[in-house]
């Protein structure tokens, strides 16, 4: 283990924040791609150099940019994202049919195996896959085929936030998407199926539907992609069966409504959220902004303070804005819509601003060189 | 060979410095000219029109001889200064954002 690599997206551009294993001094470099949003950059597992930024803008749409020297040049590569056939509507805000329109790349994800095979999360929601390091997309449209004319966007639109590869089973994916649920297929995305049983959100007709939930964010640990974590709009929720049945573990915490939530590198029951006051008031409880950390997958939670603001801060984490990465202590970043990235170079014992005053921070993703 | 003058975004994305010259066949309307201007910039396709509508985004204009031309036909003929070289064809971000 060389270092770590810290790719961030923000609302301006990208950053790429570097260290030795130390995790205490950082280069910063960027901006890059200044003055665009920058939603989400993942670097390749099998070949690090290899990362994949989406670029976008209300001017000019989506671009794809590819790396191939960790970050230092960019190529843009291919943007056009066409779905399937006619997509027919989803439902808008009101309930009315609403065409499907493509709108931009929330998330990448490239693949366990090939660092030419890549996903790609979008809004309105779908999924679609490269196989030739991001020249061309096409749709995987059996997600859409499951009930996507009832889908219905959340606030932040009808966006495909969170691609999980399960790396026991090649043709499984776990998606989630904003507000339609979790979904997941068994074989390699050509059909999928709702995940949402045990779910309950009192915000919707039927709080039990089978679709219609507010997933914020889901995670699990490489070595047990069984078991999956979920914050969703509000509760913290867990399955033990891949999805098929999920349990409440929001336990001790001071608000259940947050964003992202990750997995301790090492200790696959070692759980972080980071919980904002209420779904209309985006910012920590009390102005203090703490990680809160489970050791036993939820259900009892230690707040996380150390080095973080405790006091005057109002600052939001947003879902895909927390990272890990594998050294020994596992490292824990998250940035914030405040320009701050904080990392923890101890699991989140200690914190520290590695880099401040940024554009607001839409991602954070760590790559262990 | 018809000027095209982009907005800062675009150049940084195409890398190129100041305005373009691309080679038009005819008469240069709106769409030959964007044609012209995605073959040679390839990575501009879809950041000035819609992939497969053609459309022209929302939040971009385009002028020629300080004129908005946006809304006339992508097939209309543009001005002779700008067939010949003396006026440039210009694509303009709306100015809004934050």
């Amino acid at each position: 283990m060389s270092g770590v690599r810290v790719l961030v997206g923000t609302r301006k551009g990208a950053f790429i924040l570097t260290s030795d294993g130390h995790r205490q001094k950082w280069d910063v470099s960027g901006p890059h791609f200044g003055g665009w949003e920058i939603y989400h950059m993942k670097g390749s597992p099998v070949d690090p150099n290899r990362i994949y930024a989406s670029q976008s803008s209300s001017w000019f749409g989506q671009v794809i940019q590819r790396s191939s020297d960790g970050g230092k040049t960019w190529e843009p590569v291919g943007n056009q994202f066409a779905y399937e056939g006619d997509p027919g509507t989803h439902q808008w805000y009101d309930g009315t049919p609403h065409p499907w329109e493509f709108k931009r790349v929330w998330h990448l994800e490239p693949s366990l195996t090939d660092a030419d095979e890549v996903y790609a999360g979008v809004e309105d929601a779908a999924i679609f896959r490269s196989r030739d390091g991001g020249q061309s997309w096409q749709e995987l449209p059996g997600l859409r085929a499951c009930q996507g004319p009832k889908w219905q966007p959340g606030a932040g639109g009808m966006c495909l936030h969170t691609i999980l590869l399960d790396p026991q089973n090649p043709l499984r994916i776990f998606i989630a998407i904003s507000a339609a649920g979790a979904f997941r297929t068994d074989d390699g995305g050509l059909t999928w199926r709702p995940i949402n049983q045990g779910l309950r959100s009192e915000y919707i007709p039927d709080p039990n539907a089978e679709i219609g939930h507010c997933v914020h964010r889901i995670a699990f640990h490489p070595s047990r992609p069984d078991v999956l974590f979920m914050q969703k709009h509000w509760d913290v929720m867990r399955s033990d069966n891949a999805g098929d049945l999920w349990r409440e573990v929001s336990g001790n915490l001071p608000s259940d409504f947050g964003f992202p939530i990750d997995v301790h590198a090492h200790e696959p029951e070692t759980i972080y959220v980071v919980p904002i006051k209420s779904d209309s008031e985006h910012y920590p409880p009390e102005g203090k902004l703490r990680v809160y950390r489970s050791r036993t997958g939820g259900g009892e939670w230690e707040a996380l303070t150390n080095g973080l603001p405790q006091q005057d801060c109002y600052v939001n984490v947003l879902r895909d804005a927390m990272a890990v990465d594998r050294c020994d202590p596992c490292g824990v970043y998250f940035g914030t819509t405040g320009g701050q990235v904080y990392a923890s170079p101890d699991g989140g014992d200690t914190w520290s601003a590695i880099v401040r005053d940024l554009p607001a921070v839409t991602s954070v993703e760590v790559q262990t060189l | 060979m018809v000027r095209v003058i982009l907005p800062l975004h675009l150049r940084t994305l195409a890398r190129v410095d100041g305005e373009v010259e691309v080679a038009v066949e005819g008469a240069p309307t709106q769409r030959t000219i964007l044609d012209a201007l995605e073959a040679r910039y390839p990575m501009l396709r879809g950041t000035i029109r819609e992939h497969g509508t053609q459309q022209r985004r929302a939040f971009l204009r385009f002028f020629a001889c300080n004129e908005d031309v946006s809304h006339q036909s992508p097939d209309e003929p543009l001005p002779s200064p700008v067939a010949a070289g003396v006026e440039p064809f210009m694509v303009v971000g709306a100015i809004s954002g934050g």
